[in-house]
């Protein structure tokens, strides 16, 4: 992309400064994305280093020490029982699964919908959909407080699981992947006596794997990290999930100022939800890419 | 990567009258409801109803206890426009949303410019850069608690290097909310360098060949070349991220709960204060009513816009 590169159309042989050129031009991407790397790492490194450090008094350090001595692991135990955090992660688990599933199922049922059926009306139906995606959560989160306290749902999964069961986002994303089938092979489908339920299940689904994954994952990794919810609609320790519980912890005797613990404690929140990412981090990114191109 | 018209039907697929005689459209029709049943009971409920009853809240007094919701009309909404509370809250938002959107797209750009070639490592930098944004917000904010530490923290002991002495970041009125931003800018920088990576790839590789053969340098190929063939992601990116931002909660929940003085008092915040702490459901209602209608404006824009000014090739 200089001017030697262009020369260098002209006179073929002289390739020899244009290699140098992309070299170094790749290098210096390469130092610069390193330094990038480093500074996105480094709250990260930060808060691993900290959570390893044996009291208060070597928290308190300034300048700090980023090599704990002595390294201790038994902050980790020491912020596990502090709360309650085996049924925090008995929550978070279930919850984030189960609305996965719903999810999936509701979003596929009506994803097929949209893109296999024809009847009247249905443009009207799917513009509905399409509407709540511009709906905020927050526009509706008194109404449904009140809605749940009538039902007696108040501190009770049904809470958290129910209003978010249907997806307008998943239904966008697995009707694109559906209408990315080739018509003729659910046509061939028809001739032979399948239903709908069994065109959906044989061949809309194995050929709709991959964004079944990058869904499935989103949903999962939306439900797990959700606060605001879980704050709002939840009352008791039985009921809380990591994100609300570690906040919770903060607030007492052993959060506060012993960041040791409270480190210790984030580590544990962060590194399921960083495990799965890290493991399935094709699909995730590439669901997200896929999602930013659909204007 | 032209944004697919995903509410055109194809013509030969519409339905015509007398179109229900057919038994095999009955048997469509009948899947057709059983399929779309469970959503639609759910959004009706969760979504429409609850907007309905928000906006019919935002017309009442009540407290979540009294039997009775009293009607006050338009007073919940006169209360808001003339309460200098409100307008600061209003503000700290869009302080809040354009800081963040702002970094976050800037630093996505130019990772994105850096990533999009063969470099070494390339896989391991893109999953480094967007591990924050799938991290818990709520948790992570934790951190940033910590980092912000005035005396003892990563930043104000970075600043020291070079001679600076960090201000109080989360307790200072001026601070508090760069710091939100900052935390904010470091957990969304990755997505906006994931989305402007898909934009990048979409970009034809033989206008840059054809560039340089007419002697255009790097600069001349960013400027006339990816910046514009990049605009409809960069458009999508702001007014998605913006939408995002005016909508945020759980760092400022967790590092500054509004404060200090309502420095860091968002939309969100102060609709879950108004509703869950000082129990004014009804003037809540009428703050997420508002703040619906903020929403409802700009995704207009961005769908009126996005036909218009925006290069898609």
């Amino acid at each position: 992309m200089r001017a030697e590169q262009a020369a260098d159309v002209f006179s073929l042989n002289d390739s020899s400064s244009l290699r140098r050129g992309r070299a170094i031009e790749e290098w210096s991407a390469f130092i610069l994305l390193t330094l990038a790397s480093a500074v996105v790492a480094l709250p990260f490194l930060w808060m691993i280093s900290t959570s390893l450090k044996p009291d208060v008094r070597a928290v308190y350090v300034f300048p700090p020490q980023w090599i704990p001595s002595p390294v201790t692991w038994e902050n980790y135990l020491i912020a596990w029982r502090a709360a309650p955090f085996e049924r925090y992660l008995v929550n978070s688990v279930f919850v984030a699964t189960t609305v996965t599933l719903l999810q999936v199922l509701n979003g596929c049922l009506a994803a097929y919908v949209f893109a296999r059926i024809v009847f009247p009306g249905r443009d009207l139906l799917f513009l509905l959909f399409l509407a709540v995606l511009m709906i905020p959560g927050q526009v509706t989160v008194v109404p449904i407080y009140i809605m749940m306290s009538q039902l007696g749902w108040l501190n009770s999964y049904w809470a958290l699981i129910v209003p978010f069961a249907a997806t307008a986002f998943g239904t966008f994303l697995l009707r694109q992947s559906f209408l990315s089938v080739p018509a003729e092979l659910a046509d061939a489908a028809i001739i032979d006596g399948a239903n709908h339920p069994q065109i959906l299940r044989h061949v809309m689904l194995p050929l709709s794997k991959p964004m079944l994954i990058t869904f499935g994952l989103l949903s999962f990794n939306w439900r797990w990290n959700d606060y605001f919810w879980v704050l709002i609609m939840t009352s008791s320790d039985t009921m809380r999930t990591l994100p609300v519980g570690i906040v919770a912890m903060r607030a007492g005797e052993d959060g506060g100022s012993k960041w040791h613990i409270l480190m210790a404690a984030t580590v544990i929140v962060i590194f399921p939800i960083l495990t799965l990412f890290v493991i399935a981090q094709r699909y995730f990114v590439e669901g997200i890419a896929r999602t930013g191109l659909k204007g | 990567m032209t944004a697919t018209p995903m509410m055109r039907a194809r013509p030969a697929q519409r339905a015509r009258s007398g179109w229900w005689r057919s038994p095999r459209r009955r048997e469509d029709l009948l899947f057709a409801v059983l399929f779309l049943l469970p959503s639609l009971l759910l959004f009706g409920t969760f979504v429409y109803y609850a907007l309905g009853f928000n906006v019919y809240l935002s017309f009442t007094s009540w407290n979540f206890i009294a039997p009775v919701k009293t009607w006050v009309g338009f007073d919940n909404y006169a209360r808001l426009l003339t309460n200098a509370r409100f307008w600061k809250v209003f503000t700290n938002t869009f302080y809040f949303a354009l800081g963040t959107v702002t970094l976050s797209m800037l630093g996505g750009l130019v990772l994105a410019l850096l990533l999009n070639r063969k470099v070494r490592g390339r896989a391991v930098f893109r999953t480094l850069i967007f591990s924050p944004y799938v991290t818990t917000t709520a948790a992570v904010a934790l951190l940033w608690v910590w980092i912000f530490d005035p005396n003892y923290g990563l930043i104000n002991w970075l600043l020291s290097w070079v001679g600076i002495a960090g201000p109080r970041w989360l307790t200072s009125t001026e601070w508090a909310m760069p710091a939100i931003i900052l935390m904010s800018a470091w957990r969304t920088m990755g997505y906006s360098m994931v989305i402007f990576l898909a934009g990048l790839t979409a970009i034809p590789r033989d206008l840059y060949e054809a560039a340089s053969i007419d002697g255009a340098g790097g600069w001349a190929a960013l400027r006339y070349i990816t910046i514009p063939l990049l605009s409809p992601t960069t458009f999508f990116l702001m007014v998605t991220s913006l939408i995002g931002a005016l909508q945020e909660f759980d760092s400022v929940a967790v590092m500054t709960a509004g404060g200090p003085v309502d420095a860091t008092k968002v939309f969100n915040y102060f609709i879950f204060e108004q509703a869950f702490v000082v129990f004014r459901a009804g003037y809540a209602a009428a703050v997420a009513t508002s703040l619906f209608l903020v929403i409802l404006v700009l995704t207009i824009v961005q769908l009126r816009l996005s036909r218009r000014w925006v290069h898609y090739q």
